[in-house]
Parts: structure tokens; sequence; C-alpha cells
């Protein structure tokens, strides 16, 4: 891989968000960062924008993003750097029971 | 972790429930002393539905000492899809009596406690020190906010699960060092934008997926045996089959349990999740104009019926009509504006099956430009309760 292609990573979509892009579980997202890996989401299903930020454009507070296993709070936010074999996941607050 | 405050000495076990427990005291990590700790606790389980039906049921078969149950509500038809606690019999009964009377049968051994009352910030801590643990099964974030700081400020672990649609998280929040709720979500999403499972659907076997496994950490808890979901969130998709555990970390800004706590006491959880007040409702009622069905019903009879827009799912039409002139899913509709068949100044009435949907697209047309917008208040059910009860309620 030259140094210029960015990063393509697994993104795991929850099912409240799964509807918003057509229905995948998975999406392929490219991007060096967390941050720039959910812009990219975001232009691929422009209707999630609405759920992941907040009018000023920074991510909800509500939405947390994990590389592999870790919150990204707890990494570099969202600057945390990918490496294409991470996984990043959206596990937002789900309430039922 | 085990749960240090429990008095063991006083829970001696009758020849009845040696024989009952038989093959937890011949597993090691059990016995007679774990099987002692499991009748000197006490749970207290928060929710007698999804979630708390495996709870109870499997919490009273392994022989927890007391199980306390929080609920207020009455069975109904469609919790019985996914609540085994309660029987077709007991349609129309308060969930507790229902809940009671198939704990005794599972095991008379076992003291109950009906809390018959919704959680609120002014009970909360008069019941929650009670018990030694606590399991969480309620249905809206208002409640999971308000039991998380209850359980914090109480020093009484919470082993939480929640479910949507495929999906559960479970974690252990609370114990003793380890973070808490506000840890994970340090703030709740803006009421609307998670849908609940009477909006959203969920299969039906997934509480008694979730609630199993929340039942084991209940259980794990109280012997103090393994590795409990301290620091740990577990995701479960049923759909995939695919379990993962996330770490969970205590966050030094944590307003009640970090570093310099801000929340002393329980606070208004309604507010805080943005919920309008029930006596201060201007900000809502003044935003989101409502008509009742008798005035929708009475309008039709009369000849001179607003244009009515049915917010829901195709599918959810299918299952309750009640002669909407057009249907535009509510998820859709932003984009879909240009498609509503009557004019920005014409007379709307939007509905959906609870009311909670169509306020949304109330909200959302108005800002677009539609100036004589109304909710159905209580959508299709209560159509169904005062109007036609041909219409099914789901």
């Amino acid at each position: 891989m030259s140094t210029t292609t960015p990063t393509t990573t697994r993104l795991q979509i929850p099912t409240p968000l799964r509807s918003f892009t057509g229905g995948n579980a998975t999406v392929a997202v490219t991007g060096d960062t967390a941050g720039a890996a959910i812009a990219n989401l975001v232009e691929q299903f422009p209707d999630l924008k609405q759920h992941l930020y907040d009018d000023e454009g920074t991510l909800r507070s509500f939405v947390n993003v994990y590389v592999n296993d870790d919150d990204i709070r707890y990494l570099d936010g969202p600057d945390t750097r990918l490496g294409s074999d991470d996984t990043l996941s959206i596990v937002p607050a789900v309430a039922g029971g | 972790m085990p749960i240090s405050t429990l008095d063991t000495d006083a829970a001696t076990l009758s020849p009845d429930e040696l024989r009952r427990y038989n093959r937890h005291l011949i597993l090691p990590e059990v016995g007679k002393e774990g099987q002692q700790k499991l009748k000197a606790a006490s749970v207290l389980l928060v929710g007698a539905g999804g979630l708390g039906s495996p709870l109870a049921l499997y919490l009273a078969a392994a022989g927890v000492g007391r199980l306390g149950l929080v609920d207020f509500d009455v069975v109904d038809e469609s919790n019985l899809q996914r609540q085994v606690l309660h029987g077709t019999k007991d349609v129309g009964r308060p969930k507790l009596q229902s809940a009671r009377d198939r704990i005794k049968d599972v095991n008379p051994h076992v003291a109950v406690d009906l809390h018959e009352m919704r959680l609120t910030s002014e009970n909360a801590l008069d019941v929650i020190p009670e018990y030694d643990l606590v399991a969480d099964g309620t249905d809206n974030f208002p409640t999971r906010y308000l039991v998380n700081d209850a359980c914090v400020l109480a020093g009484v672990p919470n082993v939480y699960a929640s479910i949507f649609r495929f999906e559960g998280q479970v974690s252990v929040f609370g114990a003793p060092g380890g973070p808490d709720y506000r840890d994970l979500y340090p703030e709740p999403p803006p009421p609307g934008l998670v849908p609940s499972c009477a909006e959203g659907g969920v299969l039906g076997v997934l509480p008694g997926l979730v609630g199993t496994i929340q039942a084991t950490e209940v259980i794990k808890m109280i012997l103090g045996v393994g590795e409990p979901l301290i620091g740990r969130l577990l995701l479960i998709d049923a759909l995939s089959m695919s379990f993962r555990t996330l770490k969970v970390r205590k966050d030094p800004n944590n307003p009640i349990s970090g570093e310099n706590p801000t929340i002393t006491e329980l606070i208004d959880y309604e507010q805080f999740c943005g919920i309008p007040q029930q006596n201060g409702r201007a900000q809502q009622d003044d935003a989101v104009p409502e008509v009742t069905v008798q005035t929708l019903h009475a309008r039709r009879e009369a000849g001179n019926a607003p244009f009515l827009l049915d917010v829901r799912k195709p599918y959810e039409a299918e299952i309750a009509d009640i002669g909407a002139d057009q249907l535009i899913p509510v998820e859709e509709l932003a984009e879909r504006l240009a498609e509503v068949r009557a004019d920005q100044d014409d007379e709307i009435v939007v509905h959906c099956r609870s009311g909670a949907r169509s306020a949304r697209a109330v909200t959302l047309m108005r800002e677009a430009g539609f100036s004589n917008v109304a909710n159905l208040a209580g959508g299709t059910l209560a159509w169904s309760e005062e109007i036609d009860e041909a219409v099914p309620t789901y």
C-alpha cells in the first residue's frame, strides 16, 4: 500500500442507525483518524449527520465511538489514528427493557 | 467482588432446600456456602417486563432469598410476546401480582417485596438501600439515570442491561472502584432520537437472552466468583449472534462519582433528559398543537375533516388503519415534504401509533413552513380506545 492511500477501516453500525446505511451492519470508511472516518461515513450516508453531529459540527456526546475495544474519549478523541486492522464502532445508548 | 454485608449464618438451608438446590451444592463454585449467600442476598428488580421476566424467574429458581420488584403497569396482551413472567390469564392484572404468583410457584422459599410505584427521585433512596444489588431492566432514559445515581449514592451495585430490536448491552455499574452509567454515557440522547421498544419493536426472545446474562452477573456478584462485567460493556447482536466486550473507564469528570462530584442528591431526571414537565407543559404544547381523536372523529362525521397524514411505517398501517389520506414515514418526511398532498396553509393532522413520532413530524413541518398542522393526541391507540375498538392496538 502506498503511503498516500488513505486507511480503509471497517465501521460497525448499530441497529438504530442501520436504516440510514441501507441496512448495512458494517460500512467500509476511509480516513486516517476516527474523526475522518466518521466524516466519511456521513459523506456516504448524509442522513446520518443529524444523528451523529450537533449543530456546531461536533460529535454528539451520547454517541460513543470505539476503536477496537476502547472509547476514543480515552485515546486521542476524533484525532485517534486508525490502522487497517482496526475496527471502528458506534455504540449509542439504548434504554429498552 | 463478594457482597461483604451478607449474613450467611442466618441463612441455614432446610432439608427441602438442600434437595432443591442439589445441582448448586455439588458445584465447587457455589456449594453450601454459596447457596447460603444466595439465600442471604436481596436483589431489587426495577421493571417487571422483558428483562425483569428472566431475571425474576432465574433469580427465584436459584434461591435468592429476597426479591424486590418495582413496576406500576398492568399486563397487556402485547407484553406476552417476550414477558414470560406473565401469562395470558394475567392480561389486565397488575404486573406485580402476576409476578409474585409466578415467583412463588417457581420457588416458595423466596420472599417477594412488591413496590407498586414509579421509581422517582423522591422514593428511590427509600427503596434501593434496602437491597444488596439492583438489576435495572427499565425502559426509558430518565429512569436509567435515576437508578444509576441512586445506586451510586447508596453504594449499591447495579447490574445493568438494556435492549433494542436485536441488540443488547450488559454491564455492572457502581461496584466498589468500578465505573457507572455516567462514565459510559455522560449525557442522554435528546428525547425522540432513540426510539423505544414500543416504537421500534424488539425481538421477543432478545430480553430472554440478555436478561439471563444479567441474572448470571447478579449471581456472580452475590457469590463473588468469576469476573463480573465491571469496567466492561458486553454488546450482544442477536442477528449476527456476535458478542463483544468494550472497556468502560472511570471518567474523572463524572458529575456523581468523579473527582469533584456536583451531583450529591437525586435530581429531576425528566428535565435532565430534556423531557418537558407534565405540569409545566408550556414548552412542548406551545410547539406542538394537538387535536383529540374525538375532535377528528366529529370533524369527519360533520364532513369537514382535515388532511390526515400517517407518519408510521407502511407495515404499521397494515396492522391498524384509521383512514389517513397519505403515509410518509417520519424518518423520510424531511426529504419528502414536497410529496405531501396538501398545501402549506391547509389544515393538516399528523398521526402515528402513540403520538410521539407524529409530534416530531409536526415540529418538522412547522419549521418547514406548514402553518396549520397539529398532532393527533394518542395516535391509533387513542382511536382504538375511544372511537373504534375494531382498530387493533399493537
